[in-house]
């Protein structure tokens, strides 16, 4: 218990810090390899809660390929480092007090909330390969084959947008 | 020390603000995109804690179907980003003002 609270402290001061990066650094490179650090400290915190399968799947769908195509685009765009803000600007100034105001709102709702005392079941089946497997095939078949969908939609709406038409020569055709 | 679910939250709440912020202050698409990808995160977090607390696989199940979401979302998004940038050379949202009319 007191390396799972060490291990804790680490991922979490590193995942803050990781977010702080993302929306200080005005070099967009950089702000993607502060998110990477951060989904990096969330799988770590997914383990201290003892749920190694999201761990494991934030690692390879988060860190591993949706940074990658982040940071695939960032370069194909060839973008120059945001302008300077000052602190004092209208949005900054909106966004300081949405943010302190919501984080407030929370952390009295998280105050409220008092845990369960004894958990039902056997400890921690939650986490179990097995558990989500049968959970997938039986319980959640539908929305299982609705992220297929999903998924395929994507990947031709993705081509669709990002694909460059010719226009001219398609009407020399016609 | 007993690492109870209050510290989880805690810190999934402050990613998720930082996520606002972020998407609030930032005018460079990419940037505003990754910041949302950090709030799914948080609550992805947050989902994680509960499932653990209660013992209960549902919230992980959830996570696992935020992700495929998030990675199609991210996908679009960065294609519509790459035609946006074609078109004006740029992705500075301040400057986008193709649908307003």
């Amino acid at each position: 218990m007191e390396l799972q609270g060490l291990l804790f402290w680490i991922f979490a001061v590193l995942g803050i810090a990781g977010g702080i990066g993302l929306i200080l650094n005005r070099n967009p490179v950089y702000s993607a390899l502060s998110l990477i650090v951060n989904f990096f400290s969330i799988a770590g915190l997914y383990l201290t809660l003892e749920a190694e399968f999201i761990a494991i799947i934030q690692i390879l769908v988060y860190a591993g390929a949706i940074m990658v195509l982040f940071l695939f685009v960032i370069m194909l765009l060839n973008l120059s480092k945001e302008p300077k803000q000052s602190p004092f600007s209208p949005s900054v100034i909106v966004a300081a007090v949405m943010g302190i105001s919501f984080l407030v709102i929370m952390l009295i709702t998280f105050t409220e909330y008092t845990p369960v005392s004894e958990a039902a079941g056997d400890l921690f089946v939650f986490s179990k390969t097995e558990t989500i497997g049968k959970a997938m095939m039986t319980k959640y078949l539908y929305p299982f084959e609705m992220i297929s969908v999903i998924l395929i939609a994507a990947l031709i709406g993705a081509i669709v947008i990002a694909k460059k038409f010719n226009y001219e020569n398609e009407n020399k055709e016609n | 020390m007993e690492l109870s679910i209050h510290y989880y939250l805690v810190i999934s709440a402050i990613m998720f603000v930082l996520g606002v912020m972020g998407v609030l202050t930032r005018r460079n698409a990419i940037v505003i995109f990754m910041c949302v990808e950090l709030m799914l995160n948080s609550v992805n977090l947050t989902l994680v804690a509960f499932s653990r607390e209660l013992n209960n696989a549902d919230g992980a199940m959830l996570v696992f179907f935020v992700m495929c979401v998030a990675a199609a979302e991210a996908v679009v998004g960065l294609a519509i980003i790459i035609s946006m940038f074609r078109n004006r050379q740029d992705i500075d949202i301040n400057n986008f003002n193709l649908f307003r009319w």
